[in-house]
């Protein structure tokens, strides 16, 4: 009898586990597990993160995604790329996402090294990956190469190297403009780029395009985007007589530089990419140096790109207490593909990137629309991004012109650009 | 033009002196190659950093305390660790290596990795012919000149000194003289891991501070005192001259190409080493093995 009994136990016990393995399959078979990739000790991860939780949230309150009768709901998977101290960590972190933890779908990273790596241990499992922090052209230039392979891989922020370049050159005009106005005297430039894949395409369109827009470039100088100390080349860029510096820095060379270039009052005024000079505590990582450096930018505190971009930067900056980066793009992300799964009605891989490629949605950074390459579409009517400065302390939005000079793009909350105190009085004395 | 770089030649000549005095003296005396000596540079600089931030702590006083305790720490590190395998030249190397990996790793799980600069002792700049300096690195030349005569005047003029002397030239012989050799491994442990520290409160804030921020050091110093004898502090002293020379050569010269100036000194230190493999004023490798 006893043994009948314990016989009876174990099958209840038995029964018990197959129902929850049971129980557990069926949650798992109406969630979609999404892998967050980036650098997590770093503030760059932390915003990917923190940007797709606001979404995930938010998409799985209001019901979660629904593909036919089913509801999904979005399961976020943190996934360390650890990119920044090494690139190589990325793919074996990309990889183990998606062959050990089930991940259906990655959003993320920056390094273009480690993105492009991403791409190809995604596009080997036909894992769909949006990525959100690298403008590297290669991977889109390889959508149109191979198709078939590389369908799966999209860009939502920031734009391509191309449409950067042309941004960069935008804000270098309208500098080169005030130079003129203000300080009587033609604009020179020095171009300080870290070295790096992203970069190159910059470099050499500055030298060839600028000249002939009557801005002579004194010099091209590339320090490593983990130099510590570039006080010798900005008193080189001082000797070579500039009075403007175009930059193109991604890496932690932009806070050495930043606040060099303020604490030795360089006579030339600073304006271009330096992703460090996007962060709300870009100032207090620079010790309180930096004012009037202009960067390019996704998002500025005051300014209302569309309807959702002041709600989401109040929503992100009460969970972290910080302006969002353009690594929070995982926020848009993730909206994106909960309205592409719902169009196709479907989660299967190809069904979504299907309605991916006719994603017109209306984002917290602009219109989404990809292009053939799927890249996210830059100009009038897109996403335009914006230039930002450095003022009193604040990040403000000085670029598309508040006149709508720029093909008539003009938000609320743009101010005027400042030129630096010490760059007008060196050359006005 | 010329003076930029020899203003900033003798600034960057100074950086790296001073971060490979500790290291060079280690070597001198107990012959432990010691990797990990710039991640005690990297330890004393977030130290530093969130002492004053974190805590609220003056700056000297977080100094003061970051020098402390990484001196503690370096000393530990020797007591524990590294004084149990010194005898076996490649097992320190890979020990000491392995201490420094295992710092970065703490300092990122407790500190984070975002890229903050450190507080500097002295702010502003000054014009040397006409050249621009911030005034943190005119500091840091002028300690290095100080540390490298209160090392010598250390060494030459007291007791303990001449007893780390007497260790650094033969082991053996200052044993059976009563000297405690252990013991004075141990304090020039200590004092090569508050040089580190110093050097973390001067070099530190003029960069950024990221965990991995001690391995262009390690490198640095490395070709330093290679360059100029492993073991010799006037040898490490020329080594940092040549090689900060040499990078800031390439960056008024070829400033398209600064990111190599490394790359330009390594091959510097290469070159000399073909031509003199002990270094230029090093003892011969095969004499140190004998």
């Amino acid at each position: 009898m006893k043994i009948v009994s314990k016989l009876a136990i174990i099958l209840l016990i038995a029964c018990l586990v197959m129902m929850g393995v049971s129980c557990g399959d069926e949650e798992e078979a109406n969630e979609l597990k999404v892998g967050v990739i980036g650098p997590m000790q770093f503030q760059m991860g932390e915003h990917h993160w923190m940007g797709a939780t606001l979404a995930a949230d938010e998409i799985n309150a209001a019901g979660g995604i629904q593909v036919g009768e089913d509801s999904y709901q979005i399961k976020l998977v943190q996934v360390d790329s650890n990119e920044l101290v090494s690139v190589p960590d990325a793919a074996s972190a990309a990889e183990e996402a998606i062959s050990v933890d089930n991940v259906d779908v990655l959003i993320g990273t920056i390094r273009s090294e480690a993105a492009l790596a991403v791409q190809e241990v995604a596009m080997d499992y036909e894992t769909i990956f949006m990525v959100c922090g690298s403008s590297e052209t290669a991977m889109s230039e390889k959508v149109a190469e191979d198709y078939d392979r590389y369908k799966y891989w999209f860009r939502i922020t920031p734009v391509n190297n191309t449409a950067l370049g042309n941004l960069n050159f935008l804000l270098v005009g309208a500098v080169a403009q005030k130079i003129g106005a203000e300080l009587m005297m033609a604009p020179k430039l020095a171009v300080f780029a870290e070295k790096a894949s992203w970069t190159e395409a910059i470099v050499a369109a500055a030298q060839a395009y600028l000249p002939p827009q009557g801005i002579e470039v004194v010099g091209v100088w590339q320090p490593s985007d983990k130099a510590t100390d570039v006080t010798a080349e900005l008193t080189a860029i001082e000797a070579a007589g500039a009075n403007m510096i175009m930059t193109a820095l991604s890496g932690p060379v932009g806070i050495p530089y930043s606040r060099a270039w303020e604490e030795l009052q360089i006579p030339a005024a600073s304006v271009g990419i330096n992703v460090m000079a996007q962060a709300d505590d870009f100032f207090v990582n620079t010790g309180g140096f930096g004012n009037y450096e202009m960067t390019l930018n996704s998002l500025a505190r005051d300014v209302a790109l569309t309807e959702k971009t002041l709600p989401f930067i109040e929503a992100f900056i009460a969970e972290t207490g910080e302006m969002p980066t353009y690594n929070a793009g995982t926020y848009d992300a993730l909206y994106v593909l909960k309205e592409a799964i719902e169009r196709a009605d479907s989660v299967d891989m190809d069904d979504i990137v299907v309605e991916l490629e006719n994603t017109d949605y209306n984002s917290v950074a602009g219109r989404i629309v990809f292009d053939d390459n799927h890249d996210v579409t830059w100009g009038p009517g897109y996403v335009t991004a914006l230039g930002v400065q450095w003022q009193d302390g604040e990040l403000k939005g000085v670029w598309p012109p508040a006149d709508g000079s720029w093909n008539g793009v003009a938000y609320e909350g743009i101010v005027d650009y400042q030129l630096p105190p010490w760059v007008v009085e060196f050359w006005t004395q | 033009m010329a003076e930029n770089i020899i203003v900033y030649g003798l600034v960057w000549s100074g950086v790296y002196a001073l971060l490979a005095i500790g290291f060079s003296l280690i070597f001198g005396v107990a012959r432990i190659v010691n990797l990990a000596h710039t991640a005690f540079y990297m330890l004393a600089a977030y130290l530093i950093f969130h002492l004053n931030t974190a805590a609220g702590l003056n700056v000297y006083l977080s100094v003061f305390l970051a020098i402390i305790i990484v001196t503690i720490t370096g000393t530990l590190s020797y007591r524990l660790i590294i004084a149990r395998i010194r005898q076996h030249e490649s097992t320190t190397l890979i020990v000491t290596i392995a201490l420094a990996v295992i710092f970065q790793e703490a300092v990122l799980k407790g500190f984070g990795g975002t890229f903050v600069s450190g507080p500097k002792l002295i702010s502003g700049e000054t014009g040397i012919f006409g050249v621009g300096v911030l005034n943190q690195h005119l500091l840091t030349f002028g300690v290095v000149l100080l540390l490298l005569l209160a090392t010598w005047a250390f060494l030459m003029k007291t007791r303990t000194g001449v007893a780390i002397r007497a260790t650094a030239q033969d082991r053996e012989v200052a044993n059976l003289m009563g000297i405690n050799v252990p013991g004075m491994e141990m304090i020039t442990m200590a004092i090569s891991a508050a040089l580190a520290a110093i050097a973390g409160a001067l070099v530190a804030p003029l960069g950024v501070l990221t965990p991995g921020m001690w391995m262009h050091p390690l490198i640095m110093i490395l070709a330093v005192v290679v360059l100029g004898g492993l073991g010799s502090l006037k040898g490490s002293l020329i080594g940092a001259f040549i090689l900060g020379f040499s990078e800031i050569l390439v960056v008024f010269l070829a400033p398209s190409g600064a990111f190599l100036k490394t790359s330009v000194a390594l091959t510097i230190m290469l070159i000399v080493i073909m031509i003199k493999p002990e270094g230029l004023f090093g003892i011969v490798f095969e004499e140190e093995r004998g």
